[in-house]
């Protein structure tokens, strides 16, 4: 008894107050944007409080006006298809030239140049690829969404192929020896054998690479020619001048743009946390 | 036998790695290789073009809307990084703890990680427009009686919040498993030889934390030096130029304004500073943690 009604105090209830009220500063800004998106245009009266009080009518027709102007489905599927194909390229091929470096990069001078090679990728901004390889794409035809997935493998191939080589090393060969010895080849020995086993890695890339271009906004931004291949947030840039000063509209598209990935965040955010943790305490 | 399979092996890796660096040479390489070829010239993105030889490059630094986006850059680079750090240890401290509630918090204090820059940008503007005058005039703060997004002076303090209010989230994390490698013996053992929590933190557990404090620091200089969604949501680079950073003048001026061979130059700076800050960085941090 004496020992329960302790652990009880143990629990520092002031700070778990105080980080409450701090996560004010998180939620404040995410409040005010749900109040207008709800709100209807002359509610927002001049003064400020007209602007955050919660509405009083909720006007959900905002956001079916939203999903109008601004094509919604369209460009969520732009997105959708972009980010997926990235993430499943990413994992098939970062994978593959992890293993086969990170397998063979001890022994092999070749390819521990190719590992650096890779690797010092990290290190190149996209400021300074920007401006050729809008050139460059234009010419190979890949002005569209398929220019932007290529490109994407390529901007995240230095950190995956140093995340995939790492988590190898504490993969033993003699699970690809057995294989092998059993007389399978390289290739299958690689997608029935290893493969599978880097699966935590799997999940850690697949986050990573989510997050990342499902928010990117610079590339899409330069790389695509036709409108009609725009993403969820390039949407909104391209729609600003619509919104005009009509802040209901804006906002209601806004929270349409957020929802994806927070539903996202929201159902997994244990390998959220951990992908991106791990990221960047191995990367 | 063994020796065959070998050799197999070797073949196949090499047929594997070979289309793989084509792959990654033309998307990466190239277009770098290009850049700098073009950062020689006068090009202006489309039409004829002459070699100028370094040009380019005496011109970026006589060039004061240059000279004025490196400065704005650096000190949002520098102030961001330092608040960015300050602020994540505190909250992680504070989340580490033995608080109700934990997941739930760390999972808030997340949140602005995973949202888009650009976007919250817009929905920031809406509130240093219109909240923070209201509060202003409310309370008679001078200066924030207008829009700071409209101000020379202080539009560069409403972009460094909203950067600040997006980085924290994910310093916050990687220090919770910082934090998380300290075995809880040791603070115990400074708690029983008297030791106060201000003396615990820095003798304890802030050099435990190095490593955690270097990824953390190369992490968040890397990103704020390369902010651009929050510029173009905020302040589109204004005003007069007060916020125009580093990438969004490439991004302006190399693509729509003639100036691809000058900005390509003005880029190759930019990489150079960017590899410089990381080995620098990189270097600092291990010295510290081979005197541990």
């Amino acid at each position: 008894m004496i020992k329960k009604s302790g652990k009880v105090k143990d629990f520092n209830i002031g700070l778990t107050i105080l980080l409450f009220i701090g996560s004010i500063t998180i939620l404040f800004p995410l409040y005010m944007a749900l109040v207008i998106a709800l709100k209807d245009p002359s509610e927002m009266t001049n003064d400020v409080a007209g602007a955050l009080s919660f509405p009083s009518v909720l006007k959900f027709s905002n956001f079916s006006e939203a999903m109008k102007v601004t094509n919604f489905w369209h460009s969520l599927g732009n997105s959708l298809i972009i980010c997926i194909t990235t993430i499943v390229l990413s994992i098939i091929v970062h994978s593959l030239a992890g293993y086969v470096v990170g397998r063979s990069m001890a022994r092999k001078k070749g390819f521990k140049f190719a590992y650096f090679y890779i690797v010092s990728g990290m290190f190149v901004p996209f400021a300074i690829l920007m401006m050729p390889l809008v050139k460059e794409t234009a010419v190979l035809g890949l002005s569209n969404k398929i220019g932007v997935i290529l490109l994407y493998v390529v901007f995240y191939m230095p950190m995956n192929v140093m995340l995939y080589s790492g988590y190898l090393k504490n993969v033993p060969m003699a699970l690809e020896e057995a294989a092998t010895i059993d007389g399978a080849s390289h290739w299958k020995t690689y997608w029935t054998v290893i493969f599978p086993t880097m699966k935590p890695m799997h999940a850690t890339v697949a986050v990573l690479t989510a997050l990342g271009t499902w928010n990117d906004v610079m590339t899409p931004l330069v790389i695509l020619a036709d409108t009609s291949d725009t993403t969820l947030p390039l949407a909104q840039l391209n729609f600003q001048t619509q919104f005009g000063t009509n802040y209901n509209l804006a906002f209601a598209s806004y929270i349409l743009a957020l929802i994806p990935i927070v539903i996202f965040y929201i159902i997994c955010q244990k390998q959220i946390i951990s992908g991106v943790t791990n990221g960047a305490v191995k990367g | 036998m063994k020796t065959k399979s070998k050799l197999g092996r070797n073949r196949t890796f090499v047929a594997i790695i070979i289309p793989i660096l084509i792959f990654f040479a033309l998307f990466n390489t190239v277009p770098l290789l290009v850049g700098a070829f073009y950062s020689f010239t006068n090009y202006k993105g489309y039409g004829s073009y002459d070699f100028v030889g370094f040009r380019n490059y005496i011109d970026l630094f006589s060039d004061t809307r240059i000279l004025k986006s490196y400065l704005f850059t650096l000190k949002y680079a520098i102030c961001g990084t330092i608040l960015i750090n300050v602020l994540s240890i505190i909250l992680a401290l504070g989340l580490n703890s033995k608080i109700r509630c934990k997941g739930l918090l760390r999972g808030l204090y997340f949140t602005p990680n995973v949202l888009g820059g650009l976007i919250i940008g817009y929905i920031f503007s809406f509130f240093f427009t219109y909240v923070v005058p209201a509060i202003g005039k409310a309370l008679h703060i001078g200066f924030i009686e207008n829009s700071i997004l409209a101000s020379e002076k202080w539009a560069w303090v409403a972009v460094l919040i909203v950067g600040v209010w997006q980085a924290v989230a994910m310093n916050t994390i990687i220090y919770i498993s910082g934090l998380q490698t300290i075995p809880s013996d040791i603070t115990e053992a400074g708690m029983i030889d008297g030791a106060n929590s201000w003396q615990r933190f820095w003798k304890l557990i802030f050099p435990m934390l190095l490593p955690f404090v270097s990824i953390n620091l190369v992490l968040s200089t890397k990103n704020m030096l390369m902010v651009f969604d929050q510029i173009v949501s905020l302040t589109g680079g204004g005003p007069a130029q007060s916020t125009e950073s580093i990438s969004y003048l490439i991004y302006n001026n190399g693509m729509s304004g003639g100036q691809f061979g000058y900005q390509s130059a003005n880029a190759v700076v930019f990489f150079i500073l960017i590899v410089a800050f990381s080995i620098v960085q990189l270097v600092m941090s291990n010295k510290k943690e081979e005197q541990l």
